[in-house]
């Protein structure tokens, strides 16, 4: 039998104080991505802020400070180029434009083609979206993102208990969050499959969790003389492995999207990549100990309202 | 054996018998079957979405509120040809916002009323008194206008793109105003936005030629300095003249410029009075766009030239002027000409447009969404590459890891690839590119459900139970947990499915259908197996 974890017996829960802190200042560096996205000065993709993007494919290599040179002498000042040069792609983004009257798509071809006019390329893809559309995007995903949660606390809330369906909720938030941080550190542009990737993340994270509480909750039945930490460190180290291989298995599969699945998906499954990483750390650390606290502060409560009965 | 082992898997075969079936006509294995088999089976497979196969996705806004106002427009020069008709004199027609004010001799309000409430039902009165008037729209009509106009221009939309004829396009209305349009496989975007966003309102107008600012006038200007000119002249045009400008480009040189002129800005008439419009071939091969008016526009166009004889007429198009001909003689039989300077294609999509009529207001392009076929197909490539490595991946990872019990679950993981693919099929869903993420996902989740199961009975063989009983008891543990885990997932894939749009949407689908068939394939194909294996005489070991 090949076995990566033979039976162990780590404390995920004494050192949780510190990982509360690792956590506190990687969702703190998320809530700011939040606040700097949503007022504008996040690397917002072009679905949210409205704008165009442009992806040609070139026959020959191309300069990317002489492609911005030429687009700036067309008038087109503000353009974000991103070159795939393995393939002699290059994406031009242009962000807040007004897109009705000036055609982007025909302005940047032509741009090229009198500048480059040896190097032939096609315009593989143009997306233009205006603000309306963005703003309804913009509602949509977050509207998607306060259903489900609602949805989940009260489905777990109901499975379980309501402390872990919030415990559940803040670990999920908690997952979310930190890859939302992580993005705008590497200045990954936040488009929507970033954000249906988000989502999924939330998804993937959840589900690690319920599989951790639902050890927790048949644990808790069996091992009624055992302390609460006790019985939550035992339920954590008994799912280890498992978690560990469904990470691998997901994190296998995901990884071969991010290498070879091309640059529409590439943002979407580092995304996911991370999340898997993060979300299995939040329900080994964060969830679980969340519970912990929050017994623990009930506990103290009851015996303060029993000094006071005496 | 077991009860029920049968049932179970005849359930399977089913399963996976309707799924292929269904998934034949999306694989290259369809095109050798014979013919009859499409009439007996599915014969429609997986489409793809527009990411995959190339193509435009546009979203336009029908701006509504400018119908309204054109309809104003339309009904002060109708007025104003009703009472000319009637040969009354001294009457004015200006129209002032949403609002049309007439002045006429006094004693002529009973010829008035009566023109008006025979023809202009759709006007109502606000003010009046002494030889004035001032109408409005009526309410009805407006509310009327407000919410047929966006239906009005899906109409038009899908006439002109069926007679540019594109296979399988997609046109439907969105929200209060929107219209939602899917060209698949489109090669010339910019050709097909201009097709569609015209607003094509055709318009006759008469040239001032006699103003004295036309000695100021500049010939010819560059692209682009048209508001300068406006700002220029406007206070001194006069009040019923306005500047329009005709696009030229001289073929040689490769020149572009504008010319201006100085028109008379009521509307001598309007081009919504046409039956016909062709392309055909001046003497320069030059093509030009000929017009055939019904039998109304032929006597008004007969009456508009005789009375103009040697004045310019301007042949105007969304405010571009595209000809202004001199009018020799009066001109009868109900045809005219639009020439200019277009190649045969500008043409001929004109002709298009003018056939199919105009839209009731002008369009707003909210979202203009192109990929080419190239790199559709290159998402397509790349896309099955990666599922591919992944699940060799996650096969040979299995494999080593719990030996003969992951053969078990690459097994399960291969009928839920093919039942997840065979259910998008049946639903005819649409494949996007983030669908296929959705598919890679659902392998990597596909096993958890094998994995939790396989654990579980890990631990019971550990703690010493027999290997019967560690199945069941390894079954019936790791039950819940993936009950409860894929349901908080399939909540999340059904929220991403509510409030998500196109590539989104096919994403939730894909994740949606894949946790289902997860959880079935987990708990019934597997189990079955492992129910056979307990079945038998004897079993004392297993491999996991």
């Amino acid at each position: 039998m090949l076995t990566f974890i033979k039976k162990t017996d780590i404390n995920f829960i004494g050192k949780r104080k510190q990982f509360f802190m690792l956590s506190t200042v990687l969702v703190a560096l998320g809530i700011t991505a939040l606040i700097l996205i949503s007022s504008g000065s996040g690397n917002l993709g072009i679905d949210f802020a409205g704008g165009a993007a442009i992806q040609l494919k070139f026959d020959q290599p191309i300069q990317i400070n002489a492609a911005r040179k030429a687009l700036e002498a067309g008038g087109l000042k503000n353009a974000a180029l991103q070159e795939i040069s393995t393939e002699n792609k290059l994406i031009i983004r242009l962000k807040k434009q007004e897109i009705d009257k000036t055609n982007l798509r025909s302005k940047v071809s032509d741009i090229f083609s009198t500048s480059f006019s040896g190097n032939t390329f096609v315009v593989e893809s143009s997306t233009e979206i205006g603000p309306t559309i963005g703003e309804k995007l913009q509602r949509d995903a977050l509207n998607a993102i306060l259903f489900s949660l609602i949805l989940i606390i009260t489905y777990i809330a109901f499975r379980f208990e309501f402390r872990f369906g919030i415990a559940a909720a803040i670990a999920t938030f908690h997952d979310v969050l930190v890859v939302l941080g992580i993005f705008y550190v590497l200045n990954v542009e936040i488009t929507l499959l970033v954000v249906t990737a988000l989502l999924t993340i939330a998804g993937y994270s959840l589900n690690d969790t319920v599989v951790v509480f639902d050890r927790i909750r048949e644990n808790l039945k069996k091992r009624k003389k055992e302390t609460f930490d006790e019985v939550i460190n035992r339920s954590i180290n008994d799912n280890l492995s498992r978690t560990l291989i469904t990470s691998l298995t997901t994190f296998l599969a995901v990884i071969a999207l991010f290498l070879f699945g091309g640059e529409v998906i590439h943002d979407f499954a580092l995304a996911v990549i991370i999340g898997i990483v993060v979300g299995t750390y939040s329900s080994w650390f964060i969830a679980s100990s969340l519970l912990v606290s929050w017994q623990k502060r009930t506990e103290s409560q009851g015996k303060r309202v029993l000094k006071r009965a005496s | 054996m077991k009860k029920g082992i049968k049932g179970r898997l005849i359930t399977i075969a089913v399963f996976l018998f309707i799924a292929i079936m269904f998934l034949l006509p999306s694989t290259p294995i369809y095109s050798i079957l014979p013919d009859w088999w499409g009439k007996v089976f599915p014969d429609k497979g997986v489409s793809l979405g527009l990411d995959l196969r190339g193509g435009m996705h546009l979203v336009l806004e029908v701006e509504v509120e400018k119908a309204v106002d054109n309809s104003i427009e339309r009904s002060a020069t109708s007025l104003e040809t009703a009472l000319k008709e009637k040969e009354l004199d001294n009457f004015t027609v200006t129209r002032e916002g949403r609002l049309i004010h007439l002045t006429f001799p006094a004693d002529q309000t009973e010829t008035v009323r009566t023109i008006l409430d025979e023809d202009f039902v759709n006007l109502v009165t606000q003010e009046e008194g002494g030889g004035k008037k001032v109408l409005t729209l009526r309410e009805s009509e407006k509310n009327r206008i407000l919410t047929t106009s966006t239906l009005q221009a899906l109409e038009t939309i899908r006439n002109r793109v069926d007679e540019f004829g594109v296979a399988e396009p997609l046109i439907q209305k969105q929200g209060e105003n929107q219209i939602l349009i899917q060209l698949p496989g489109i090669d010339d975007p910019d050709r097909a936005m201009e097709l569609i966003g015209k607003t094509a309102i055709l318009e006759f107008k008469l040239l001032d030629e006699t103003h004295a600012i036309l000695n100021e006038f500049p010939g010819r200007i560059e692209p682009g300095m048209e508001t300068e000119l406006i700002n220029n002249f406007k206070d001194r045009i006069g009040e019923g003249n306005e500047i329009l400008f005709q696009r030229t480009n001289n073929e040689e040189t490769g020149e572009n410029y504008k010319i201006p002129f100085l028109v008379k800005k009521g509307t001598v008439m309007a081009g919504d009075l046409l039956t016909d419009a062709r392309v055909s071939i001046g003497e320069f091969n030059d093509p030009y766009v000929s017009i055939t008016f019904n039998g109304e526009g032929a006597r008004l166009f007969e009456k508009v030239t005789g009375e103009n004889v040697n004045r310019r007429l301007a042949i105007v198009l969304d405010d571009n002027v595209y000809s202004a001909p001199n009018i020799n003689e009066k001109i009868s039989g109900g045809r005219a000409q639009i020439s200019g300077s277009f190649t045969h294609q500008e043409a001929s999509d004109l002709a298009i447009i003018l056939r199919a009529g105009s839209l009731p207001a002008p369009v707003k392009v909210l979202q203009n969404v192109t990929v080419g076929p190239s790199l559709g197909s290159d998402s397509i490539r790349k896309g099955w590459m990666a599922g591919f490595i992944s699940a060799s991946m996650v096969v040979g990872f299995m494999i080593m890891y719990y030996r003969l019990s992951g053969l078990l679950a690459v097994m399960a993981m291969t009928i839920n690839v093919i039942l997840l693919v065979g259910a998008l099929a049946t639903l005819n869903a649409t494949l996007t590119l983030p669908g296929i993420a959705g598919i890679i996902l659902s392998i990597g989740m596909a096993v958890d459900a094998n994995v939790l199961i396989l654990e579980r009975i890990r631990e019971e063989l550990r703690a010493g139970r027999p290997v019967r009983l560690a199945i069941d008891a390894g079954y019936e543990k790791a039950f819940t947990s993936i009950f409860d885990s894929n349901v908080t997932t399939l909540i999340t894939a059904i929220a991403l499915f509510m409030f998500g749009t196109g590539p989104v949407r096919g994403f939730a689908v894909t994740l949606g259908l894949g946790i289902t068939i997860n959880l079935f394939t987990a708990l019934v194909a597997t189990k079955v197996v492992y129910d056979y294996l307990n079945g038998r005489k004897r079993l004392e070991t297993l491999s996991v």
